[in-house]
């Protein structure tokens, strides 16, 4: 993550490469087969399953949403693998017996599992294609009573917890990628804050897809208990290939009566090239609850994928919650990403806060769709929209959908909304100051995405914004 | 430093320079008049390497160099500063990490280290009292919201930054009231080496009071109408242009 510019710049990819290690691969195909398979091979208990199978029945009655303002050649969800690991991941949770290649997979990643060498103070789970790798920093965690650990850990060590929470924010009927998901999900990260804690360091999760075939499912669930703080980060990158391949997960936040919890996202999926060939199919639901006084703060980075679907939301279902939406999509190449959040206010006081950055360059289509509903008895509540679009070049494209419902009068909703070009007089100024077009783009669209990236993680922003200069590398004169 | 033999560009398709010479010596001044539409920006900006500003015929030696081959940040870290007519806004990057931004390319060009924030912003406290602007206007957007006469005393702040060879100020002094006008002034003639030189475009005799030139030429046309002295800024104060107009028509 430390990477200069310079070094990065001459590359169009850096995470494309893929680990040549020998796994346990499910065939292609979908049946409920399938489903007790994955569930078998975690270990899991009878309700788990129950509940996998009903989604999957559910999944079967759904169809795929056509909504968004993406096309894409039919998706054959029989042509996907939906089980796929490395046959030395032993599943203990803890980093001392893995696999050298994959620690070596990470490392190249700029991901240090080493817990001496890890920047500071940030504990990660990894996840490979349908497994995590390993957790690190847990017995420190351990220490204040936080839980933090693969999903499939949680299930067999903490299967109450898992059990109480599991579907209560997004429930397995929610949508058809959300359905799919809780049918067919690997693996993915738990995290359990107590009461009064506020969590000595930012947890992580870096997902890695590997295998050709597989898509990934990966489900995270976070219970933020009263009073606590936590700030999350999620990373993602996978190879470069020239099939697309299928990313559907789901992220459930629980924030009691006073929690806070941030949660950050750097995706940089594989994007596929400039003619759209291969890339990921990223269709994501991440949705947090917030009880009274609680707050709930989404932050994403989206630079990857060919496709994006994905509004992370917050229900403000207590008195004086606070959901947050902070969004940098770029959509270069022939990428396209129909990105939002949902504002939900249920109760009184509630106040949301959307700053969306759309970034749309070469041949990329940028959607922003955001949804705010205040409901009958939100009294009070507040909603403070921002929504700028950017263009690079004259052949991409930026649109914004917002959808408006207010049951309650007394709430106040502000818009605001911007379309802007980089203009060549822009970058020209930069260049008769001596920088070089890169840095020239690079410095006018992190000056446009300033307001996000002050929501980051110091390591995470510098990461951000070294990545916007790569991806957009190439598409300025 | 800068020979300019028969300089034709044009834009879009349109001629608009047709046929400029002009030599410029380290340790020189030069004034460039002219009506409103005469080719002034054009020079300029062809001088910096706007890429919308194509090339058409002759050619611009830098130190005995193809000026026309070079890109315009290569242009820029060898010592060829534009005061711009109208300078640009880029909203969220702040003034100080622009300027250092810009500092440190020059460096690096040159094979030097690139010098740390903390660094910067002491370096950079001399030239504020030179153009006698507010520390704050640092943290401030570059250009974003400034008054006319601020942007263009933020031109005169990057120049004295960067320390060019050759300075081309593109009517720096337009829009200023008479005390901006004076420090910026102020600022150029602090910033005179003998081994340095400047291109000041301007409308304005009393500019031409404080920054005294060596010479003064007169652009109309996209041609160079008549070069002279620093009196002929006053003669075409007294007179205006329409003589000079009438003698080549
Ligand atoms: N894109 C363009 N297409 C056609 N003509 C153009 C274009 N851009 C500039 N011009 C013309 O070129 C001519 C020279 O413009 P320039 O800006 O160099 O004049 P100037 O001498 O700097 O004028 P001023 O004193 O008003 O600043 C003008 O007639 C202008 O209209
Ligand atoms: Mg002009």
């Amino acid at each position: 993550m430390s990477a200069t510019i310079d070094q990065l710049v001459n590359r169009e990819y850096q995470y494309g490469f893929s680990t040549d290690i020998e796994a346990e691969t499910l065939p292609p195909g979908l049946s409920e087969e399938t489903v007790r398979f994955i569930s078998a091979k975690k270990q899991e208990p009878e309700w788990l399953l129950e509940w996998r199978l009903k989604a999957y029945r559910r999944w079967l009655t759904m169809k795929e949403p056509h909504w968004p303002n993406v096309t894409y050649e039919p998706i054959d969800y029989q042509a996907s693998s939906y089980y796929s690991a490395p046959k030395s991941i032993k599943g203990v949770g803890s980093l001392d017996e893995v696999d050298p290649k994959l620690l070596e997979t990470y490392a190249k990643l700029g991901i240090s599992l080493n817990e001496q060498k890890r920047m500071n103070g940030v504990a990660v789970d990894a996840v490979f294609d349908s497994v995590s790798v390993g957790t690190s920093f847990r017995e420190e965690l351990a220490k204040e009573g936080i839980i933090f650990c693969s999903f499939g850990e949680a299930v067999r060590e903490h299967g109450d917890l898992v059990r109480q929470y599991l579907g209560t924010v997004i429930p397995y009927s929610d949508n058809f990628f959300a359905a799919l998901n809780s049918a067919v999900f690997s693996d993915g990260s738990f995290c359990y804050i107590p009461k009064g804690v506020k969590c000595p360091m930012e947890l992580s999760t870096y997902f890695r897809i590997n295998q050709a075939t597989t898509g990934q499912f990966e489900r995270t669930l976070i219970v933020a208990d009263e009073g606590s703080y936590v700030s999350y980060l999620e990373g993602c990158t996978a190879p470069k290939r020239d099939t697309n391949q299928l990313h559907a997960a789901v992220v459930e936040i629980i924030a009691l009566d006073s929690a806070t919890v941030k949660y950050s996202t750097v995706q940089n999926w594989y994007a596929g090239d400039e003619n759209g060939l291969g890339g990921i199919y990223n269709f994501v639901t991440k949705r947090g609850k917030a009880m009274k006084n609680a707050k709930i703060s989404w932050t994403q980075v989206e630079t990857g994928s060919a496709i994006t679907w994905k509004y992370p939301s917050v229900i403000l279902q207590g008195d004086n919650s606070v959901g947050e939406f902070y969004s940098v999509a770029v959509a270069s190449k022939m990428q396209q990403a129909d990105t939002g959040t949902k504002m939900i206010h249920i109760g009184r006081n509630t106040k949301s806060n959307i700053v969306s950055k759309g970034i749309s360059a070469m041949k990329g289509q940028n959607s922003y769709r955001g949804k705010v509903h205040i409901l009958p008895k939100a009294e009070g509540a507040r909603n403070y929209t921002q929504c700028d679009s950017m263009l690079v070049g004259n052949e991409c494209g930026a649109h914004t959908f917002p959808y408006i419902e207010v049951q309650n009068n007394s709430a106040i909703l502000e818009h605001e909304a911007s379309t802007s070009k980089i203009g060549e007089d822009q970058i020209f100024y930069l260049k008769q100051r001596g920088l070089d077009a890169e840095q020239a783009v690079s410095m006018i669209v992190s000056g446009f995405c300033k307001e996000v990236f002050k929501e980051l993680p110091m390591e995470f922003a510098l990461e951000a914004q070294q990545l916007l200069g790569i991806t957009l590398e190439g598409s300025v004169g | 430093m800068l020979e300019i033999r028969d300089l034709h560009a044009a834009v879009d398709g349109t001629p608009i320079l047709k046929g400029i010479s002009l030599t410029v010596n380290a340790g020189e001044v030069h004034a460039v008049m002219g009506p409103n539409g005469s080719g002034k920006s054009t020079l300029a900006q062809v001088l910096a390497g706007h890429p919308a500003y194509e090339i058409t015929g002759g050619e611009i030696l830098y130190h005995g160099e193809n000026l026309a081959e070079m890109d315009a940040e290569v242009r820029a870290q060898q010592g060829v500063f534009l005061a711009f007519q109208y300078p640009v806004e880029i909203p969220g990057v702040s003034n100080a990490y622009f300027l250092r931004a810009a500092y440190n390319a020059k460096r690096k060009a040159k094979g030097l280290d690139e010098v740390d924030p903390m660094e910067f912003l002491d370096l950079v406290e001399e030239q504020l009292k030179l153009v006698d602007m507010d520390p704050a206007m640092l943290h401030r957007s570059v250009n974003a919201g400034f008054s006319g006469g601020e942007k263009k005393r933020n031109e005169i702040l990057q120049m004295a930054v960067l320390t060019p060879t050759l300075a081309i100020l593109d009517e720096t002094d337009s829009g200023l009231d008479i005390d901006a006008l004076r420090i910026v002034a102020n600022g150029v003639n602090a910033l005179k080496r003998p081994d340095n030189a400047a291109i000041v475009v301007t409308h304005y005799q009393r500019l031409l009071n404080y920054i005294v030139p060596d010479y003064v030429h007169v652009l109309a046309g996209g041609r160079i109408v008549k070069s002279g002295g620093k009196e002929l800024a006053l003669e075409l104060e007294a007179r205006g242009y329409d003589w000079l107009l009438e003698a080549v028509a």
